[in-house]
């Protein structure tokens, strides 16, 4: 399974955490860094794959920013590499040629898509076509309420002209 | 775009991007914490999208690595939200925020309940996708049945259904008891037959948890994988948006081939032929193409193939095929390929038959041990350490020194340690091993831990021949110029020794030897100071006729340290100096040093500990490679079979018979009188240095098959191969004592070593020269799974090996095949299955015997599966715990004693004891601060889990009695934690016996008294 997802830029400022696994507050901080130290400085022709700490860390470099993801010893490396890929294309499908700003500024969007890609650490959906349909879903259901919400005060504040 | 309606927090956003320095940047976060506490403050005036607003830059703070202490409270309140955009926010921030352990969560339990079973699917998903990322125990014991509940049905869609499968794995990792085998094997291959990819994609997950813990209960779904896979790897039916890059969902495809590792084998002939048609396909038809990812997905597959294809022990010729293909991953410039190949060789390692082929790779793999990539490098030296035998030692020890020189300090340690094993398992020649360890500690002393120098002076002790030999290196070495200190202390040791050797040698004369280590003295630390100390002693011993000017010098050396800082030294050098004054019994008192026993190298005890060992899957690599390989080692043979306090001890034995043993045999003794004569025996064996639990096997074993037991001994399902059945017991019970016990000896206290098992989960139950067990345990509700690790640590096999499990009438255990023998220095792992079925503090007992040569060892050891080992802590507030406390109201439920005679303890030092017993004390929830009272949960099948309460009233000026109370809903649960709690307070586990109960007074107690307590072994039988 997927212990973690990391997005982490270039300069070491994190963009993304997601945990599945029960890390504590200190523990978090504490793996954040050390990863940050060892990913960071890899050169740019070596494998994907770390071993760290009984675990092995998948991750890629997309312009300037690391996804980074934890698995088991065991896990099938490839696989995990091309979840991360499969995650990339879909946020790149949804902002337009996606870049770190971005996810700055959306962080929250980020999250979203990655509760429809992955639970419990595990691929839920492979298909983009799928999870594209199931995030304009959710976002037109912000949408309405919000219209809802500025009608209904619009009739109030009409009414107490 | 969407965050059009957000703009506060785009503002922060930017705010603190600006920021020009890091102290900036806290002080615009800390101004904003402050700003979102006061607004939290007065919650009222908050409108929905500004509570949505400040969680969210709580979020954003806590994501840029600042403590968010408070405000949980708002992101989780948000769930109860009627409305989807708070209620969405407030599943997503929690879930980032907090992780299971959280008390919060528990909170909203009801809430996320309502909204699963709810019909508005939106709330549906929202809530799975929490309660599977972050849901712990208590979800998974009050939401299970609700999850797989939509997860079957036929009215939900698949973007719920797919959520509720990985929320039911979720759940299913917390706690496997929700999920009822009976019942859901069905199911799951029934949801096996599912058209839509995305649902099949999450059930296939699910599947191959549950097949991991428990796969002959899905038998049924190994055809269904097989067919998916057919389906998917002749893209037969596969919607054009699940395939990836043109492979149909290569996911799911790695997934489904995973979960047919996990069923030992495929029976059915038809489903293997496809099956096997399938993984030749993906075999061959893998080629290596431009595009990345394309070429990452089709790999992906490829090597889960592979991993299928080992695992299924395929015909010789598909193996040579994948390892083929391997030899050309290992050579590949893409990293990530090689990376690969490496690693997958290495579990190559494990096939037998192959490994010649893989050792052709071997210049190859040596290339890659320097690559610029510390990943492959890692890769590359697991799998020459795997692949290494007495043909190909030397060179790949050789090619591991060489690279020890320009290796990365972080590997260094692992380089040497792993060198050092090699060489010793594996040494051509004894002379060899002891160059590759003065190599090592040449090049990398700092890094060369003091077991391996430790390790050559036993190698070098042990064998006459080699003392010249090690004596003339350690002497060349002290030549150089910068000397690492290890190497001074080893070369220091053997020249002591040794060096008289030498003496004819030009420069080996007892002054130059003296001379040239003199000189290092003023440089070395304390503890080096005393071994060159005890090195001039020993040079002075052997230069007869003495040399008056070397004796001066010595002796001024020891005056000059009899007032040395160091205590150690200070003794040393008065007590040589005294010593060497004495002239010829000098010669008695520092003679040679005497061989060493041989035992278990520590280092290989080092790599194979995955505690110590930071590179964990190695470790557990080499303890399977153990178990396959059983190469041939010399090792041990070189030190000397000679055995050191055996054999001579057991032929002069064998004459004698033991008067009890008679008694033995005699079976219509009455049971009172032949448990007093064991009693006899025992007391007499219990005056003698060790206890040979043997002798009181003997004495069970005739007990268990006469008595009522017997029954208890028959359910037993499966025993160990080849007859290990009571009648086997019976007959080892009757074999000649001399032949069965005292010549081989625990090494260590077999109760203690039992003691300490029933408070921790790994660890050795049995040593002695020749076998060691070990123990792993892992318990889940009323389920545990102990692992025993059988090692032989003998150059020659153990044969007749034989495990019985005696278990208690409340324990169902399920012992795996033991082999019947235990090849050289190999290590055996044997699973035992238990499930409780009923309170009870009655051990189990493992019947365990082997041979070694012509000696018969039997022993009978208690194994850790105590009451203790089926609780789970709770902690209770005061508002659960006094109405359940009040509601199980006097006996049979709730009994109280008083008892006398217990070991003063503290409070705290109470608390801490029934904290080890996984009985959770509640601090200040007694008002009076001389009681304790304490809560956990029993787990077995007839109570299912069962809340045990427990209060302790001590009296302060008395600290040998107090009262206790317990109370449970169970009669028989509440008596047994009553005595489990009073045999531990009251008597101190390592103190001698307790006068021997008769026979007629059976005394269930899991009393610490061990073997030597033949009433504590009795009662696991009856």
């Amino acid at each position: 399974m997927i212990h973690f997802v990391l997005l982490i830029s270039r300069q070491g400022k994190i963009r993304l955490t997601k945990w599945y696994s029960p890390y504590s507050q200190k523990e978090r901080s504490k793996v954040i860094r050390e990863l940050s130290g060892v990913i960071l400085s890899r050169g740019p022709k070596l494998c994907n794959f770390v071993e760290w700490r009984g675990h092995k860390v998948v991750y890629k470099r997309y312009a300037s920013l690391y996804f980074c993801m934890c698995i088991d010893q065991d896990d099938n490396e490839l696989e995990v590499l091309e979840i991360i890929h499969h995650f990339v294309e879909i946020l790149d499908r949804y902002f337009g040629s996606v870049c770190e700003l971005d996810l700055i500024f959306n962080f929250h969007k980020a999250y979203f898509i990655l509760d429809e890609i992955l639970i419990a650490g595990e691929l839920q959906e492979s298909s983009k076509k799928t999870v594209a349909r199931l995030i304009a879903a959710q976002d037109s259901l912000v949408e309405t309420a919000k219209e809802e919400a500025s009608s209904i005060s619009n009739i109030i504040s009409q009414a107490t002209k | 775009m969407a965050l059009s309606g957000m703009r506060g927090l785009s503002v922060f956003i930017s705010d603190v991007r600006n920021c020009q320095n890091k102290e900036q940047e806290r002080l615009r976060v800390d101004k904003e914490l402050g700003n979102i506490r006061t607004r939290f403050k007065n919650e009222k005036g908050l409108t929905p999208y500004e509570k949505k607003k400040y969680v969210w830059k709580m979020l954003y703070i806590y994501m840029l690595g600042y403590d968010v202490d408070f405000g949980h409270m708002e992101a989780v309140s948000l769930i109860s939200a009627p409305k989807y955009p708070e209620k969405q926010v407030g599943y997503i921030v929690t879930s980032c925020l907090l992780n299971e352990n959280h008390d919060f969560l528990r909170l909203v339990i009801n809430t996320v309940r309502n909204d699963i079973i709810g019909r508005n699917e939106t709330f549906q998903c929202l809530a799975l996708t929490m309660v599977g990322n972050i849901g712990g125990r208590e979800f998974a014991e009050s939401l299970a049945p609700d999850v797989q509940k939509l997860l079957i049905s036929s009215s939900c869609r698949p973007l719920v259904r797919k959520k509720a499968a990985l929320c039911l794995l979720r759940l299913y990792r917390k706690n496997p008891d929700v999920v009822n085998v009976d019942g859901w094997s069905d199911r799951m291959s029934q949801l096996l037959d599912e058209r839509d990819l995305g649902v099949l994609t999450s059930v296939m997950s699910l599947l191959v948890a549950l097949v991991s813990n428990n796969h002959d209960a899905y038998w049924s779904c190994l055809p269904k994988c097989v067919k998916i896979l057919e389906r998917l790897a002749r893209n037969h039916d596969v919607p054009q948006e699940y395939t990836y890059y043109g492979i149909p969902s290569p996911w799911l495809q790695v997934k489904t081939m995973r979960a047919l590792q996990y069923f030992p084998t495929v029976e059915d002939p038809n489903t293997r032929r496809s099956l096997f048609e399938v993984l030749q396909r993906i075999l061959m038809g893998t080629d290596v193409v431009k595009n990345v990812n394309k070429n990452n997905a089709s790999h992906a597959v490829l090597f889960e193939a592979l991993a299928l294809v080992m695992h299924l022990d395929a015909e010789k010729e598909m193996m040579s095929q994948c390892v083929a293909l391997l030899g050309k991953f290992i050579a590949v410039r893409e990293p990530n390929i090689r990376y690969l190949g490496l690693e997958n060789m290495t579990r190559m390692l494990m096939v037998t038959d192959v490994q010649d082929i893989i050792k052709r790779h071997q210049a190859q793999i040596i290339t890659s041990l320097k690559d610029p990539d510390i990943s492959i490098r890692r890769r590359a030296l697991d799998l020459l350490y795997g692949m290494c035998d007495v043909t190909n030692a030397k060179d790949i020890v050789e090619e591991l020194l060489q690279y020890l020189s320009t290796a990365d300090f972080a590997m260094r340690e692992e380089l040497a340690l792993k060198a050092a094993i090699l060489a010793e398992k594996f040494a051509p020649d004894l002379s060899w091993y002891v160059d590759v360890i003065l190599q090592l500690i040449d090049k990398a002393g700092d890094f060369v831990s003091d077991d391996i120098w430790y390790r050559v002076v036993q190698f070098v002790t042990n064998n006459e021949d080699l003392q010249p030999y090690a004596a003339v290196k350690a002497r060349e070495y002290l030549d150089k110029p910068a000397l690492h200190e290890t190497m001074v202390k080893v070369s220091a040791y053997i020249l002591g020794e040794y060096s008289h050797l030498l003496s004819r040698r030009p420069g080996c004369g007892p002054k130059d030897i003296f001379n040239i280590l003199h000189e290092k003295l003023p440089t070395v630390s304390s503890t080096t100071v005393a071994i060159l100390l005890s090195t001039y002693a020993k040079i002075l011993m052997h230069t007869q006729p003495p040399d008056p000017e070397l004796q001066q010098q010595i002796w001024a050396t020891f005056v000059k340290y009899e007032s040395f800082i160091d205590m150690e030294i200070q003794q040393r050098a008065v007590e040589y100096f005294a010593l060497s004054k004495k002239g010829a019994a000098l010669i008695d008192i520092l003679a040679e040093m005497p061989k060493f026993p041989e035992r278990q190298s520590s280092l290989l005890r080092k790599a194979e500990d995955p505690e110590i060992d930071t590179a964990e899957q190695s470790a557990l690599k080499l303890r399977a490679q153990q178990q396959q390989q059983q190469q041939p080692s010399n090792a041990l043979v070189v030190t000397d079979q000679r055995p050191v306090n055996g054999a001579i001890h057991a032929s002069s034995l064998s004459l004698v018979k033991v008067p009890s043993m008679s008694s033995n045999t005699e079976v219509n003794l009455g049971e009172h009188q032949k448990l007093s004569e064991a009693n006899d025996t025992l007391s007499k064996v219990d005056g003698q240095s060790s206890p040979p639990a043997d002798l009181l096997g003997d004495i069970f074993g005739q007990l268990a098959i006469e008595g009522p037991a017997a029954s208890s001994v028959s359910a037993e399902p499966t025993s160990g191969p080849g007859g290990a059945s009571p009648r086997a017991a019976d007959a080892l019970a009757l074999a000649p004592l001399a032949e069965q016990s005292n010549t081989v000896q625990p090494i260590g206290n077999v109760s203690e070593r039992f003691h300490s098992l029933c408070f921790k989960d790994s660890g050795v139950l049995y040593e002695d020269s020749n076998i060691q067990i070990g123990l792993k345990a892992d318990w889940r509700g009323h389920h545990g799974r102990i692992v025993l690790f059988l090692g032989n640590k003998n150059t020659s096999p153990l044969v007749s090996v034989q495990a019985l499990i005696l278990p208690p009438a409340h324990l169902k255990m399920e012992l795996s095949l033991v082999p019947e023998t235990i090849p050289p220095r190999a290590q055996v792992q044997c699973p035992l299955e238990v499930v409780n079925l009923r309170p009870s503090r009655d051990v189990a007992v493992l019947d365990f015997s082997y041979k070694f040569g012509t000696t018969v060892v039997n022993v009978k050891l208690r194994l850790p599966a105590v009451l203790n080992k089926f609780l789970l802590p709770v902690t209770m507030t005061a508002e659960e715990f006094f109405p359940q406390w009040r509601s199980l109201a006097g006996p049979p439920l709730k009994l109280q004693e008083v008892i006398r005679g217990v070991k003063p303890l503290s409070l705290p030092e109470m608390a801490n004891l029934f904290n080890s017993f996984q009985l959770s004390v509640a601090p200040g929830l007694d008002p009076n601060p001389n009681n304790l009272v304490a809560s956990t949960t029993f787990f077995s099948e007839s109570t299912r889990a069962m809340v045990c309460l427990v209060r302790i009233e001590t009296d302060p000026s008395d600290r040998t009695q107090l009262r206790m109370t317990v109370a449970s809903g169970d009669a028989t649960l509440t008596f047994e934690m009553k005595e489990f709690i009073k045999d531990h307070l009251v008597t101190i586990p390592t103190a001698p016996p307790a006068p021997l109960p008769a026979a007629s007074q059976v005394q269930p107690a899991v009393s610490p008294t061990a073997l030597t307590d033949p009433g504590a072994l009795l009662v696991g039988l009856l």
